[in-house]
């Protein structure tokens, strides 16, 4: 390699993989899409690829119409978490019914059914939905465990998260900048841990946690989950660091940094907006999951997902207290999908397309 | 390299070599031990007569027998054939869907922005609280969807999940609910990813709107429907949480898809042995499938 000119220039220190390795990257490059400037000097034309007003019309009212109609069951499970019991199950199911909290109380709540001349005998609530229980004719018995599950499902979530980041990002460095050896296979080996269905990797885990103790414990979940979501932080990691030009850290460690001061101080700042996606994405994946939560915690260590089908009202399931804990559960990740708009399509296909 | 940064690293710091693998060396040791370990674990067990609910009792070496028995099993057949239907109809539905949206989204109609983030809501969802809510729907006394059809001329009281003939079509539905926007949002970029001049280029061929679909956008968009098919084929055929709460593989077996005969084999009949058989198999067939299609993409792209 040439030393002196090209130094600044050419900032490859890994070589490139040889052709014959097999082909497992699939990038799949998109253009930048055209700048404002250049589309509106564009439009005045009406070019060739400009929609006619007409078909941009029926192109609205489809797209328009199919997200209004595959919304529906989202709307409708918000309202079933402001009805009341009976109301849920009414026949035909009620568009507008009366707005009621019963269910969110149902959900964080126990409760036991009393006589009527026990109710006339208590003191008057002390509180609006101590009242409203009240007047099922029952008193509050404690508060339910879905608190727990909750704090179970935010704690795994976020201590996973943070495991699968920071280990995510050393390693996506290295693979990025640093010369591996087998590094493609590597790879291929990260992501191929993605493919195993997770009902087949929880026999050997079951057996595995239940020799060392971490069944049912937060520290086994957050263990798994990160290594599950190692595959995607890795993966995308590494495309986000690949956008970084080297020069800068070569420039910091030229001003005499060591590469590992360089990399906390030159790449990591740079790198800012690619990991908190990443973290968003990982997050989300450990949030929703559910089969190992399933299979591998009961009591104490039990996230929402699997606790939330189980809630039980009298005589069959609460579908108002089912609805407040989906409703509960679910918004956190509408959120952080508006947050993340720009950068789905990237998470989604573990940085195979970029945008 | 440079010389000048060659000569600082000899100075102080670790050198690149060992800095690769201090920070490659963490996430291969775990995976080595979460993933590659009990992969092993599996293929072990599946030579054993192991139960996991009787870890006391002694462990024989079986051989192929566990293989053997999941090959001829007649009931392993037909969830494999649950799990085929499943994926063929769910995959197409989703790629005709998300196609058909894609391109028209790519006509950029005002407001397209706002609702092409709102229609991508329901793949962000936990897939089991999705599957629970949609029991509640498909409840035959008062659930929403049986309302609308019967509203729209249905045939009365009618129960999607009780059904043997329905249900397989309801985790078809729910599935292709969830994921289509996914689909739609691989094409979506890999229609914008056309250069506008072949376009242009056809207009002055006088190319008809049919045939600049089949020979210019078509084609170009063919490398991302192969990565949407490989993606979906993937997480379909891992799929257990959806159907696991919307149906947990009922009435009788015939939504019991591959994962959820896993579910059952070990960890409710505690045939530890035979279902790490299984696994491997179902493993191994992820792998191949997802390596032929990764082929066909190569081909496709050099194209």
């Amino acid at each position: 390699m040439n030393t002196i000119v090209t130094s600044a220039t050419s900032p490859e220190i890994d070589m490139p993989a040889p052709a014959s390795k097999p082909h497992v990257v699939i990038e799949v490059a998109v253009p930048a899409p055209a700048s404002k400037a250049s589309k509106a000097t564009a439009r005045p034309q009406a070019g060739p690829l400009e929609p006619s007003v007409r078909s941009k019309w029926f192109a609205g009212i489809v797209v328009i119409g199919y997200t209004i109609i595959s919304l529906i069951p989202l709307v409708w499970i918000v309202m079933t978490s402001l009805r009341t019991p009976q109301d849920s199950i009414a026949y035909p199911p009620k568009v507008i019914a009366e707005s009621s909290l019963i269910g969110y109380v149902n959900l964080f709540t126990t409760r036991s059914r009393v006589g009527a001349d026990e109710l006339a005998a208590l003191p008057p609530a002390k509180t609006w939905y101590e009242q409203l229980v009240r007047e099922q004719q029952m008193i509050l018995a404690g508060p339910s465990r879905f608190q727990d599950r909750y704090l179970n499902s935010l704690l795994i979530g976020f201590g996973s998260t943070l495991l699968s980041i920071v280990l995510g990002t050393f390693a996506a460095y290295a693979f990025s900048r640093f010369r591996v050896p087998g590094k493609d296979d590597w790879l291929f080996f990260i992501l191929s841990t993605r493919m195993m269905p997770p009902i087949a990797v929880a026999i050997p885990i079951y057996l595995m946690f239940r020799n060392l103790g971490l069944n049912d414990t937060h520290v086994g979940l957050i263990l798994l989950y990160t290594v599950v979501n190692l595959s995607l932080s890795v993966w995308l990691l590494k495309g986000f660091m690949d956008e970084i030009p080297r020069e800068y850290e070569e420039a910091a460690m030229v001003d005499g940094y060591t590469r590992f001061q360089a990399f906390i101080k030159v790449v990591l700042p740079q790198a800012a907006t690619g990991i908190a996606t990443t973290a968003i994405f990982c997050l989300i994946f450990a949030w929703n999951e559910y089969a190992f939560a399933l299979l591998l915690t009961s009591g104490t260590a039990q996230t929402a997902p699997p606790f939330i089908p189980t809630i039980i009202g009298e005589g069959g399931l609460d579908w108002p207290a089912m609805a407040a804990g989906t409703t509960l559960f679910l918004l956190p990740v509408l959120l952080f999908t508006i947050v993340l708009r720009k950068h789905l399509l990237r998470g989604i296909t573990f940085g195979a397309i970029r945008k | 390299m440079n010389i000048a940064l060659k000569r600082h690293q000899g100075h102080q710091g670790l050198s690149d070599r060992t800095l690769a693998w201090l920070f490659v060396a963490p996430t291969i040791l775990l995976l080595l031990a979460f993933n590659i370990f009990p992969l092993l674990w599996t293929i072990y067990l599946s030579f054993t007569n192991y139960r996991a609910n009787r870890p006391n009792a002694d462990v024989l070496m079986v051989g192929i027998d566990n293989y053997r028995r999941v090959l001829n099993d007649e009931a392993i057949w037909e969830n494999m054939r649950a799990t085929a239907h499943f994926l063929g109809w769910s995959i197409t539905l989703q790629l005709l869907l998300g196609f058909g949206l894609a391109l028209l989204l790519n006509r950029k109609f005002l407001t397209h922005s706002f609702w092409s983030t709102a229609i991508l809501l329901p793949m962000m969802l936990a897939p089991a609280v999705v599957g629970t809510f949609w029991k509640y729907f498909f409840e035959p006394q008062y659930g929403i969807f049986n309302y609308i059809v019967n509203f729209f001329g249905g045939p009365g009281t009618f129960t999607m999940l009780g059904d043997t003939g329905l249900s397989p079509w309801a985790i078809i539905l729910v599935d292709t609910w969830m994921w289509t926007p996914y689909v739609m949002l691989l094409l979506l970029a890999g229609l914008r990813s056309i250069p506008p001049y072949l376009y242009e280029a056809a207009e002055i061929d006088r190319a008809s709107t049919w045939t600049t679909f089949w020979r210019v956008t078509l084609p170009m968009v063919m490398p991302f429907i192969i990565l949407a098919l490989l993606f979906r084929t993937i997480e379909n055929f891992k799929m257990f949480d959806l159907v696991d709460q919307l149906t947990n593989g009922g009435p009788g077996s015939v939504t019991e898809l591959a994962s959820i005969k896993l579910k059952r084999e070990a960890f409710e009949k505690w045939r530890t042995g035979y279902s790490s058989a299984l696994a491997i198999i179902l493993f191994v067939s992820i792998y191949g499938l997802s390596l032929v299609t990764v082929r066909f993409l190569d081909r496709v792209k050099q194209r």
